[in-house]
């Protein structure tokens, strides 16, 4: 039992503990389409963490991605009559393609760059789902059709909690199982130094960008299932606020923290909710709540919370 | 693991109650309302949510409805759909409203449209596109006149002018585009032939160079310009400067007084169709909607110390249409209240006179525009519109 525990598959564990135990205390629907958006957004979130966190490398136009997703799920079934499932995976595709195509150039660009290359990018995805208005119904948004799985119409918010929450499992495990994979370990060596990981011989441009690919894969989901739960998509998905949105999930959790991603996610998609009795000043009590977290937990929730933890057992 | 899972359940915990809380059932009758309060789109959620407060408190003052007071639950969603379809399944799973009235974007409301269609509980609608309406769904309503509407007004006035070939310039922001969609969409039917198309941005602060396209144009006898903010403004400013002399129409958008500071001079002549509202204290005394704008306005500028929009007056129409079905069905029952809501006739809102029918869930006509035009800097109505 003890070596079992040990493995570092715990947290994985723990949070499949968290999937399953959490419906117990849900007293109604919406609970479970929170519970469902959390799962969605920590998704996009470990994607997005593997290449800041671990790759060092910031994206300030993942929601770009997340649009491609869920622009897929739209398109794909009303103009070429794809299944959803089908087109999902056709965007997840077409999400590294496009990563590997715009990754190619701009993550030869360090610092600042990149950040502002990604940020261009979003930016662009965003512009076109709005003006394509033919293909995308343009500001308004277009409807999606539902997922259908073997005759199964999925629609209900338990059905996408259950289905989120899984594919949240799974993706939480091959991040993990990645970060200890010769490539995890290029990239926080990359991270760490990368003058050190290139006289070491580690192909730095290469390793970024295939950690770029498979976070816009990670995003490109996550949007897909946005899409599909919510049955309509704008073109907000893809918008700056969203990028940026992704980026706090990610440093309020905490960098590097594939834990941390799930923190992040709930923190921000659950604030919302809860700040609404305060009315008029539930933004202003989010933004101090957040400017609380990282004066006082200043690596991130989660990575933060531990280092405590350590100094009191010692 | 055993902290571990003690601390979920007791984060599981503290979250069901903290979400509950200030939900505790009453026998209030429940209106909820999903705006964009806060964000890009606030300039339509900030008046709505005004409106609605102003409203429901005056309602209960007066006794409620059928003898139940009403309470209203407002939730932002900052202006993305994503936001504003959660916050519907909490009204609906949580809050359980007995109606909605809100939406304050086309995205918004297309976003929440599943949600209450499910749930059979009537939503009447406060965004302007067509599509909310067209297919008619049974639980879905709107009070707002659509951009086909202001398309065909204007065309409307070209015809009487015996103006048919025109040239349209439009913004790219959504307003603009849209409107644009439809008013190419009705030009054949009105006899309106459009003779040459620009654009430009939202952002563009000089648009001479598509106007000069529009100049030298041969046969073109009017302008339409879609668009909304401050590039019709400038668009005015530009046609003066090149001395164009054909009449110039701009839209419902900016149907302010802010246009006529920013268009300056460049203004005089300008024609635009508007609602009744912004011209409260213009129409004639014998006008069906003057004691109801007049009304409306004066409230709204005591309350807030603010200059009406028409945005605030939708709310306004929306929750009227409601309450007034409410009472007709003189029961707490949704269905019966929606068959009422289909059944207004003769409602006098701000927005104009609305008939419904089975056909027809916004019951707006032409009538619910006024033809304007800017003289002196201020507005004029159009005689006979």
């Amino acid at each position: 039992m003890r070596t079992l525990l040990d493995t570092r598959l715990l947290p994985a564990i723990a949070v499949a503990a968290i999937v399953i135990v959490l419906p117990w205390f849900f007293p109604s629907a919406f609970y479970y389409r929170i519970g469902a958006l959390v799962f969605i957004f920590a998704l996009a979130v470990v994607g997005l963490n593997l290449l800041m966190g671990f790759a060092g490398q910031v994206s300030l136009g993942h929601a770009g991605f997340l649009g491609i997703g869920a622009y897929s799920v739209a398109i794909g079934p009303v103009y070429f009559g794809m299944p959803s499932w089908l087109s999902l995976f056709a965007g997840a595709v077409l999400s590294g393609l496009v990563a590997f195509l715009v990754g190619r150039p701009i993550l030869r660009l360090k610092g600042h760059y990149l950040a502002v290359a990604t940020l261009g990018f979003g930016l662009l995805v965003a512009i076109v789902l709005s003006n394509e208005a033919g293909w995308t119904g343009g500001p308004d948004g277009m409807s999606v059709p539902k997922l259908t799985l073997f005759s199964w119409s999925v629609r209900s918010a338990d059905a996408w909690y259950w289905i989120a929450g899984t594919t949240f499992v799974g993706g939480f495990i091959l991040a993990l199982n990645l970060m200890q994979s010769p490539t995890g370990r290029s990239l926080q060596a990359i991270h760490d130094s990368e003058i050190a990981s290139l006289v070491l011989g580690i192909d730095v441009a290469s390793k970024k960008l295939t950690i770029f690919i498979i976070s816009a894969m990670y995003a490109s989901v996550a949007g897909s299932y946005l899409a599909l739960f919510n049955g309509h998509v704008t073109p907000d998905v893809a918008g700056f606020l969203r990028s940026i949105e992704l980026v706090a999930m990610v440093v309020l959790g905490g960098m590097g923290s594939i834990v941390g991603s799930l923190v992040g996610a709930i923190v921000l998609v659950v604030l919302p909710q809860v700040l609404t009795v305060f009315h008029e000043y539930e933004q202003a009590l989010l933004g101090l709540i957040v400017m609380v977290f990282m004066i006082f937990l200043r690596r991130g929730i989660v990575p933060s919370l531990a280092a405590i933890l350590q100094g009191w057992r010692k | 693991m055993r902290t571990l899972r003690r601390v979920t359940v007791t984060a599981a915990i503290g979250l069901a109650v903290l979400l509950s809380a200030g939900q505790l059932a009453s026998a209030q009758i429940k209106i909820g309302s999903v705006l964009s309060v806060t964000g890009p789109a606030s300039f339509l959620g900030d008046p709505e949510k005004r409106t609605l407060e102003i409203y429901v408190e005056e309602i209960n003052a007066k006794g409620g409805v059928n003898g139940q007071k009403l309470q209203l639950i407002v939730y932002d969603d900052g202006g993305s759909a994503d936001n504003a379809r959660t916050f519907a399944t909490r009204l609906i799973e949580e809050d359980k409203i007995f109606a909605m009235v809100g939406g304050s974007t086309t995205g918004a409301t297309m976003a929440m449209i599943p949600a209450f269609e499910e749930a059979k509980i009537p939503f009447i609608s406060l965004a302007g596109a067509i599509q909310i309406v067209e297919p008619v769904r049974s639980w879905v309503f709107k009070t707002p006149h659509t951009d086909k509407m202001a398309c065909e007004k204007i065309f409307a006035d070209l015809k009487t002018r015996k103006l048919t070939t025109i040239a349209m310039i439009s913004g790219t922001d959504a307003f603009g585009k849209s409107m644009r969609d439809q008013c190419v969409a009705v030009a054949p039917k009105a006899g309106i032939t459009i003779a040459i198309e620009e654009s430009y941005g939202p952002r563009d602060s000089d648009m001479t160079p598509q106007l000069t396209n529009i100049k030298n144009k041969a046969g073109v006898q009017a302008v339409v310009n879609p668009g909304f903010g401050q590039g019709p403004a400038i668009v005015t400013r530009n046609y003066r400067q090149l001395a164009i002399t054909l009449p110039l129409y701009q839209s419902h958008g900016v149907a302010s007084k802010q246009f006529i500071e920013l268009a300056g001079p460049a203004a005089e002549g300008v024609r635009l169709p508007a609602a009744a509202l912004l011209i409260a204290d213009k129409l004639p005394a014998n006008d069906p909607q003057k004691a109801v704008v007049v009304n409306y306005s004066k409230t709204y500028q005591q309350k807030t110390g603010q200059a009406v929009s028409t945005f605030g007056g939708h709310a306004y129409d929306g929750l009227m249409i409601l309450v007034q079905a409410m009472q007709r069905a003189k029961s707490a029952d949704k269905a019966k209240v929606r068959d009422e809501i289909e059944k207004t006739k003769g409602y006098i809102g701000t927005g104009g006179i609305v008939n419904m029918k089975p056909t027809d869930h916004m019951g707006l006509d032409l009538s619910a525009f006024h033809m304007l035009e800017i003289k002196g800097g201020d507005w004029t109505l159009v005689p006979g519109t």
